[in-house]
């Protein structure tokens, strides 16, 4: 069995008449180690696909399972803790908490895990040298740049170690070369053997991934490996 | 870092609500204290100024006669045969369960005595425990010793005697020490000495007419303390004055009353400042909130940071709202309470209750929105990106 399993995934926001569709039938299997790029029209539908695939938007019918986990079959707390386990999320907007520094943002998802200081400090250190950060880990959020926040963000979410990353448009604030840096790590996150699901409005960013979806009115209209001629290795 | 962190973290960046949600809290806080510690000051005071008025319990031989005098006024010179109390019995008073609530017992030994050709009531009483049961004497002279007597001022006039004057009792030499200044009471018409030499003059040695007490117990009842001389007195007959106590009792009922009703709106107004200040507080971080779900921190997560900031203001607030009532109080008490005879000490109980109390109305306004914030759907935070 496939790591990630989708099986017609449909999600409807309201109800009778006035019921809007926002996924429609999704199916799809993804198996550990993949880089996904999920790309579609505003309202395609692919940031519901994303929050149902995160764990925090159950869907109206069908099952999403990871690592033989039935995710909406589990309580709301045991979600959180399936969020905390399996999943790093990167915002578009980074969303990085103002008041806390560089070092703290990171820290955050390990403030309620039960580890040593020492082991904590570890793993946030190492996730700031992955992102090359670690000489401003004492800044806070608006001391430091756009692609260095994106970082930031990159770092909290991959910190605690988890097996899959979901990205929202991870580049969307950011200019051609931050972007192109920034998809970069991602690529070298993946080589290392992190399963990368991202969605994203830009087919440059998408010829990162090593696999695309792409999804309109709700749907998956193409599933395909990256053609050689697009992918950036 | 720990949830502890970010909750300090969070105040210190948003210092505008915190400072807010403290001043609430401490005009909350240091009003209440402010009340109680002025009314146990009032209470002090009144104590102590009824202190003043001298004895509340009478302690008498138990009798089948009814008295037959009325306003200090003896109808047709009936008389009649006095029992007596044992002296030494007296002194099981002093063994009572709120004995240390007593503060004096004067016994007295009553007699009629011949002055010349007037017939004069003597009392032979302890002066020492008098300046407590009678604190409204005034002597011109000294206190007796022995072989000399205190006169009333009215007795004064009318046997004609001065202080240093001398005439005999029973033929016993007798000088007068000193003379009361007028009472308006019928000491004015007594002749007092010695405990002892009364009774040697009646021949009644370790035995008394009567006793007077005088018993503040801010937190017994005076029937408490009539019954539990009754019961070390079974011999005797023990009376409380009961306007003097009932009206002291009454009035610090009603004015307690009044004070924790109006610290209970104070409470009120200061809970519903946190209420509303933490409300805008979660309202304003819903993604920061979102956040923190989505990256997996449980409800009960999110409910100890927003609680740990409503516990970290609201103990300073009970700090500083003791310390600042405290000190109103100490202000107040020099103004308002004449004779500065009330006090506004510094009390750990009222203290470690301000913290409490602050600490209580803190986590119980903060937890409608501590629940609110547990309860934000983690994807609102993903949809407002």
């Amino acid at each position: 069995m496939s790591y990630i399993v989708a099986e017609e995934l449909v999600k409807k926001y309201g109800t009778g008449e006035a019921a809007v569709t926002a996924v429609s039938d999704i199916s799809f299997r993804i198996e550990p180690g993949e880089f996904i790029g999920v790309m579609g029209e505003s309202g395609a539908g692919k940031s519901t696909l994303l929050s149902i695939m995160g764990a925090m938007n159950a869907p109206t019918s069908g099952r999403f399972v990871v690592d033989d986990i039935d995710v909406y079959s589990l309580a709301q707390e045991k979600q959180a803790d399936f969020r905390r386990e399996f999943l790093g999320f990167i915002f578009q907007s980074f969303h990085l908490v103002p008041y806390l520094t560089v070092f703290e943002n990171v820290m955050l998802p390990l403030t309620i895990i039960k580890a040593s200081r020492k082991h904590k400090r570890t793993l946030v250190e190492d996730a700031l040298s992955q992102v090359g950060l670690l000489d401003k880990a004492d800044r806070l959020p608006n001391q430091i740049s756009g692609g260095e926040k994106e970082r930031v963000a990159i770092a909290r979410a991959v910190v605690n170690e988890p097996p899959v990353l979901l990205a929202d448009e991870p580049t969307g604030n950011l200019d051609s070369k931050t972007s192109a840096e920034i998809m970069k790590l991602l690529q070298r996150l993946n080589a290392d053997g992190m399963t990368i699901i991202m969605v994203t409005h830009s087919p440059e960013c998408a010829r990162y991934a090593r696999r695309l979806l792409r999804v309109s009115d709700g749907k998956v209209v193409e599933d395909d490996e990256m053609p050689r001629n697009l992918a950036i290795n | 870092m720990t949830l502890r962190h970010i909750s300090f973290k969070n105040l210190i960046r948003r210092k505008g609500k915190a400072l807010f949600v403290l001043a609430g809290l401490v005009i909350g806080v240091s009003t209440v204290v402010g009340i109680i510690s002025f009314v146990e000051a009032m209470t002090s005071d009144i104590n102590h100024k009824l202190e003043k008025y001298g004895a509340n319990i009478l302690i008498v031989p138990r009798t089948e006669n009814l008295t037959l005098t009325y306003g200090g006024l003896s109808l047709g010179g009936v008389s009649f045969e006095m029992e007596e109390i044992r002296q030494d019995e007296l002194a099981r008073v002093s063994s009572i369960k709120n004995a240390r609530n007593i503060a004096a017992l004067g016994p007295l030994v009553l007699g009629v005595v011949k002055v010349d050709s007037h017939r004069v009531l003597l009392a032979g009483v302890d002066f020492k425990a008098s300046t407590i049961l009678k604190p409204w004497w005034q002597m011109n002279g000294r206190v007796p010793d022995e072989n000399g007597v205190m006169l009333g001022a009215e007795a004064a006039r009318i046997l004609n005697l001065d202080v240093g004057d001398r005439f005999k009792i029973k033929d016993r030499n007798f000088s007068v020490s000193g003379i009361l200044k007028p009472t308006g009471s019928q000491d004015d018409q007594l002749v007092f000495a010695r405990l002892t030499t009364a009774q040697s003059l009646f021949d009644k040695g370790g035995r008394v007419s009567m006793a007077e007490v005088a018993a503040l117990c801010q937190d017994c009842p005076i029937e408490d303390m009539v019954k539990q001389i009754s019961d070390a007195l079974p011999g005797a007959k023990v009376m409380a004055i009961q306007q003097v106590v009932k009206g002291r009792m009454e009035t610090l009922g009603h004015f307690k009353k009044f004070s924790y009703g109006i610290s209970g709106v104070i409470l009120l107004i200061g809970s519903l400042v946190v209420l509303v200040t933490m409300m805008g507080s979660v309202r304003e971080r819903t993604d920061e909130i979102g956040i923190f779900r989505a990256i997996g921190f449980r409800k009960r997560h999110v409910m100890k940071i927003v609680f740990l900031e409503a516990a970290i203001v609201s103990g300073l607030a009970g700090i500083i709202g003791y310390l600042l009532g405290w000190g109103v109080t100490k202000i107040a008490v020099r103004f308002f309470i004449a004779g500065h005879s009330g006090s506004a000490p510094f009390s750990v109980e009222l203290a470690a209750g301000a913290f409490i109390l602050a600490l209580f109305i803190g986590l119980i306004s903060s937890s409608y929105p501590a629940i609110i914030a547990s309860r934000l759907d983690p994807n609102e935070a993903l949809r407002a990106l």
